[in-house]
């Protein structure tokens, strides 16, 4: 193991006065910021705050017009999307994203291929078992063992996230970025999720964006408050629960 | 730590039913098919037509069907695969074989040609820039007429017998030039069959269902797009490539984007992303053509009439549709 994945405590992600601006408008605005090692951070906001901008921009969807992006120390700034499930960053989207058509066990077959073979136009695939193997054991840590040959256009709304947990779990990332994964759960869902969430962050660091306050600090080991594209304020659960600025962008907001 | 469960290492399991007997032994079912072909058929030329036409919508339909894209600029790797084997006869007197390796590395060529360009666009984009570079194609093509004759055509591709390891066929006879062009297909079927079986088949059909998600999962999308687009003109090539030495002429129609419509026809009316599709619909809509046009000179109107039916009525296809019964 090298120096760099050490103890806990050490930093897998850093953001360098990152800022993004679309046209005239600044989404986000100078955001430095440092994640630790095996830890989950939350980033909570208001709508409109920059969180998914924020997001998008830990995990390469788009590059920032500004700063940098550092992972396990080695600049990552603008390299393409792909790249990044390569070095051991996954996502999870926040409109649901899977391949509909396909059967849930070859979404996460696919998502477990992409780091074994991608370019073989000749050999069967069939001769890939272990991925087949693979897949199923991620169906069953996700719940979904019993829906495998189902396209997952059939799924229902919590069991299609909870693919899309098990496709981000596929490439095996060290770091796993969730936006918003329990948008449009209903109660029931969302306290599986928050259950399975905790569960993967035993063995992976896990950031989270989360639009409700209220679900992360239970479970967060810090927690950024972005608004109006800007860091408001970091911390602790306990810490942020009591500081006046993110007490004010929340009041009069009703948890829903 | 969830229990996994058992039995996991077993594949679907064959039910015995007659679909899935035919999906295991698609290749061996083609081929016995594509063997008694001719005999049926009002004349052995309409057969060999077939052949090619259903090659050709075979390639186009990796990119239609598989990958999700519309390229309205399939002529232009059909019609250079024809081309290039044509001149490597007649300008340069290449045996057959040598030619038709050069209308297949024209077809791939061309395919990266077009595809470097076009394949970063969307949607009606991509069928537009596609058609726009097949149209320059066309002209290119059209204006070096000291290579490919103009509007003329490509004259004088006299291929009288193949030489195949000492033994001497007669290629001007038309049920031994199908056969000939017949072990073609069979084999362009075999390599699109592993072709779509392969990792890179899996990765097809994810860039095709969702592209943001398979860049997430860590496929590079253009890239995938770009290879596709290639293969797919390998498969385009090969048929004009036959094409050139059925016909002994390349007409410089091959080249005009009704040639790209055709296609897209062929595709739709035999069902596009299924593998045979493409054949049965080549097969349905020439032999219609040519059923058709013996009795009324308007014949293009009642194939047209029969098509906008069968896209109203069985918007999977005509194999599309019979898969889908075979599957319940």
């Amino acid at each position: 193991m090298s120096a760099a994945e050490g103890q806990a405590g050490d930093i897998i992600l850093r953001t360098r006065g990152v800022g993004k601006t679309f046209g005239k408008i600044v989404a986000l605005n100078n955001i430095s910021a440092e994640f630790s090692k095996g830890a989950i951070t939350s980033i909570i906001g208001p709508n409109g705050a920059g969180k998914s901008t924020y997001f998008n921009l830990l995990c390469g969807a788009f590059p920032p017009t500004k700063g940098s992006v550092e992972f396990e120390g080695k600049d990552v700034t603008g390299l393409p999307q792909h790249r990044f499930a390569h070095m051991g960053i996954a996502k999870s989207f926040q409109i649901t994203s899977v391949f509909p058509q396909l059967t849930t066990r070859e979404n996460i077959r696919v998502g477990l291929q992409a780091l074994v073979s991608r370019y073989d136009i000749w050999r069967p695939r069939a001769r890939l078992t272990e991925l087949v193997e693979r897949a199923d054991e991620l169906l069953a840590l996700v719940g979904l063992w019993e829906s495998r040959e189902r396209a997952a256009k059939t799924l229902a709304h919590g069991e299609q996230r909870a693919l899309e947990i098990g496709m981000a779990l596929a490439s095996q990332p060290r770091l796993l970025l969730l936006d918003e994964p329990t948008a449009g759960m209903s109660p029931e869902e969302t306290r599986i999720m928050m259950d399975l969430i905790v569960k993967l962050a035993k063995e992976r660091t896990v950031i989270l964006v989360e639009h409700k306050m209220k679900l992360v600090l239970g479970i967060s080991d810090r927690i950024l408050v972005l608004h109006h594209g800007e860091l408001l304020a970091e911390g602790t659960p306990q810490e942020v629960r009591q500081n006046e600025a993110v007490k004010r962008v929340y009041l009069g907001q009703r948890e829903h | 730590m969830t229990e996994t469960p058992q039995s996991i290492k077993q594949p679907a399991a064959a039910t015995g039913s007659w679909y899935e007997f035919a999906t295991r032994h698609r290749a061996s079912i083609v081929a016995a098919v594509i063997l008694v072909f001719p005999l049926v058929m009002p004349f052995t030329a309409l057969a060999v037509n077939i052949l090619i036409y259903g090659l050709y919508a075979l390639g186009f339909n990796l990119v239609f069907g598989y990958l999700g894209l519309l390229s309205f600029g399939h002529a232009a790797l059909f019609g250079t695969g024809a081309y290039l084997c044509g001149i490597a006869i007649v300008h340069f007197g290449w045996p057959w074989y040598a030619a038709i390796a050069a209308g297949v590395a024209g077809g791939l060529l061309m395919a990266l040609l077009i595809g470097v360009l076009a394949i970063r666009t969307r949607g009606i984009y991509f069928a537009m820039v596609t058609m726009a570079l097949s149209q320059c194609v066309y002209y290119l093509f059209y204006q070096a007429v000291d290579l490919t004759g103009g509007e003329n055509g490509l004259r004088g591709i006299n291929v009288r017998t193949i030489d195949l390891f000492g033994l001497r066929i007669d290629f001007i006879n038309p049920m031994i030039r199908y056969y000939v062009i017949a072990a073609f297909v069979i084999a362009a079927f075999f390599v699109m069959s592993r072709i779509l079986a392969s990792p890179f088949g899996a990765v097809i059909e994810a860039v095709r269902e969702n592209e943001m998600r398979a860049r997430a999962s860590g496929y590079d999308v253009t890239l995938t797009r770009l290879l596709t687009f290639v293969l797919s003109g390998g498969f385009c090539g090969l048929a004009g490539a036959l094409q050139a030495l059925h016909l002994s002429i390349v007409p410089i129609e091959i080249l005009h984007y009704e040639t790209s419509g055709l296609v897209v026809m062929i595709a739709l009316l035999g069902g596009m992303g299924t593998f045979f599709g493409p054949m049965v619909g080549a097969a349905v809509f020439l032999v219609l053509e040519n059923v058709v046009s013996v009795w009324t000179v308007h014949w293009q109107l009642i194939v047209g009439a029969i098509f906008i039916a069968c896209v109203l009525f069985f918007p999977a296809g005509i194999w599309g549709t019979l898969i889908a019964r075979g599957r319940r």
